[in-house]
Parts: C-alpha cells; structure tokens; sequence
C-alpha cells in the first residue's frame, strides 16, 4: 500500500522519473517505512524490557551452573536493557556476585548483539526470518564464546581485585504501574529515535543511489564475490562501526539484494553490534588488553565461521 | 537529607545530577547533593545500571534518567 502510494507521489505528482525517479521512489518508501517499524519494535522491546534490569539478572546468575548460566547469560542479553557505558559496573558487579569470568563475558557477547536498534533495523529490512537467524546464531556465539573464554585461566586479567557481596543489599522494590511502564518505554523510544533518525535517512540516502545508479556487477565484483576473505574483511570492517548500526544496515540491505553474499552480510552486521571498538576501551581501564585480544578474537572467529557456512550452504 | 548520584559519567548521569538538583531546590527541603564516580562505592551499593540515585544511604532508583517531578515526589516519601 505504502509502496503505491510512495510510488504516486515521487514519480506521478512530483514527476519524477527513469533512474532519479527510482532512487527518490525507493529512499521516501524505505526512510518512512523503516522510521514506523523502528518506532513500533523499539516501543515494544523497551515496554517489555521495564521488567528486567540487570540487578534482577544477577541475583538469578549467582550460583548457576557453568554451561547452563552460559545459556541463561545469554538469553537474557536479549531482554535487558544494556549501555556501553554501563559495562564496566556490569562486568564488576557480575564478578563481586561470584558469577564465572565465561558466564559474565556470555551476558557482555549478547547484549550489545541483541540490542534494540539492531533488531529492529533488521526486522525492517530483511524480515522475521533473517533476524531470527541473526539471534539465533549470535546467541550461539555469545554462550559457545563465553563458554570458551571461561576455559582459559583468564581471572588473572582482571586488574581490580573485586571484594565478594556484603551481605543482603537492599534494591527498590518499587512496582511501576502500567502507564508507567508505557511512559518509560515511550521516553527510551524517543530518546533512540533522535539519536538514530539521521542516520536511517543517510544510509537509506547512500542505499537509494547504488539501488538507482551502481550496476549489480559492480557490487558482485568487489563486495559479493565467494572469495574466501569476502567475509575476513566484512568482519574487520564492521569494527568500527558500532555507533552507526541503524546508518550501515540499510547498505548493507542494498547490497544482498545487489549480489553481496548472504553470510558475508550476517558477518558484517554481527561484527558491527557484537565487536564495538568503544566498549573495548572502556573495559581496557578494568581488564588487561590480553583478555580483550583473546574475547575479540574468539568472537571474531565465531562471526566469521557463520559467514562462511551461510556463503557455502546458500 | 543527603542525595547521591550514582554515575561514572555518561550522559544520562549528568542529566540526572541537573534533574535533582532542581528537584531540590523545587522541593524546598535542605539537602546535599554529592555525585559519586567511584566505581568501587557504586558497587558497594549493589548497583549495576548507572544512573542510580540514593538517598539517606538507600537505593530508591537504578539505570533511570529520573524526571524532575518523580525525584520530587522520592525526596517528599524520604
């Protein structure tokens, strides 16, 4: 319907047509439709998450078994909210409760991966069933990650010495209503919303032009081919980038559907939420760059080794 | 009444600094507002989402940018 009505008002009423027309068809469709389905799944993932914090997911971590609180960490990565500012309290506090060094960094793996911005950029542009894949196998890196850095003596790297808890603390109990559940998860979604709007527009702006203007050859050559470091370098890319995940993944859209492989692209988008450049400074102030090396590059591997299974079975 | 802040400095911790130091002046009441950055006295008070606000040496808020009435309406129940 959207698309029609779009399609009317670019080509019909404003008259524009051939190439130009195109890419103004394809950016007014995308920005509009990607800005609604932002606003609708990042309410409803924020609404969701005021019945989590990370208070409550401690006090259901400590004393969990390995494997198990290896799933569990994970798991609730999807559901409470997380900052990368937050990480170091985060990291500190999962030690003082005693939680495993591999349980903690399982929880540190799949938060930021599974972050709201992520899903829902995801779930507009290429649907249910690519973001489950993406959720699904980023879940698998974050537990068989975490559980990997838990086999290494790694407690060492750890340069504060974390004193255990002292006894019971004592945490609001506060029960927010409803309307105040709905109020919370209006202001996060707002919040988010100034801050990523722009980029949407930027990289559906950039997407609009290679949809209209840069042949699909071109992109198979240099950003789609099987060649085997296609996904090496996707993954040393999406470094960097972490901040801009809603201005990437709306490129990276454009270029599946203009040839880029399908596994690379997974790689890419994983290496920009679950690889982030600022998180590893803020944790270098708490932990020795050699634990940092050795979580980016079992993450690194574990990205790569999806890229290059969905590059070899699509 | 003593107010404490509970941040290491990310944007939201600032905001809630300025949103409390308006509720107290809005509020009436005499108190003292200290930000605390030490992330080993945030852990002392068991909390992991920052921004967390504490009054009287009691958790009453974590990982919330407070609205100016709602820490109002905290400081009035303290």
């Amino acid at each position: 319907m959207w698309q029609d009505l779009s399609g009317k008002i670019v080509l019909d009423w404003l008259g524009f047509s051939g190439r130009l027309g195109d890419a103004l068809h394809f950016f007014l469709y995308d920005t509009v439709k990607i800005w609604f389905l932002l606003i609708a799944i990042i309410f409803a993932v924020s609404f969701l998450r005021t019945w989590f914090n990370t208070e409550k997911v401690r006090a259901y971590l400590a004393g969990k078994r390995e494997f198990t609180g290896n799933v569990l960490a994970a798991l609730f990565g999807i559901i409470t909210p997380f900052c990368t500012c937050s990480a170091i309290p985060l990291f500190l506090g999962f030690l003082q409760a005693r939680i495993p060094i591999g349980v903690t960094f399982s929880f540190l793996i799949s938060a930021p991966l599974n972050n709201e911005i992520a899903i829902a950029m995801l779930f507009s542009l290429f649907g249910w069933k690519i973001t489950a894949i993406y959720i699904g196998f980023g879940l698998a890196v974050a537990i068989l990650g975490g559980w990997l850095i838990g086999r290494f003596n790694v407690e060492k790297y750890v340069l504060i010495s974390v004193p255990p808890l002292s006894g019971d603390i004592e945490l609001p109990t506060y029960t927010p209503s409803l309307k105040e559940r709905i109020s919370e998860a209006w202001n996060n979604t707002r919040d988010i919303f100034r801050k990523i709007y722009l980029w949407v527009m930027v990289g559906v702006g950039v997407g609009a032009w290679f949809h209209g203007y840069v042949p699909a050859e071109f992109i198979a050559q240099y950003a789609g081919g099987d060649a085997w470091y296609a996904v090496p370098i996707a993954v040393l890319m999406g470094i960097p980038m972490y901040a801009s995940a809603a201005g990437v993944m709306p490129l990276v859209e454009v270029l599946t559907q203009k040839g880029m492989m399908l596994g690379s692209a997974l790689s890419f988008m994983m290496a920009v939420t679950a690889l982030s450049l600022p998180e590893a400074i803020i944790l270098k102030q708490i932990l020795h760059i050699r634990l940092i090396a050795l979580f980016f590059a079992i993450i690194g591997a574990g990205i790569m080794g999806i890229g290059f299974l969905f590059n070899t079975i699509l | 009444m003593k107010i404490e802040i509970l941040g290491t400095g990310c944007t939201k911790c600032k905001a809630l600094e300025e949103a409390t130091k308006q509720a107290v002046a809005q509020s009436g009441k005499f108190a003292q507002i200290e930000k605390v950055e030490d992330i080993m006295k945030i852990m002392e008070y068991g909390v992991m989402s920052t921004p967390g606000l504490v009054i009287d040496g009691k958790v009453v808020s974590t990982g919330k940018l407070l609205s100016v009435n709602e820490i109002i309406e905290l400081i009035k129940t303290h």
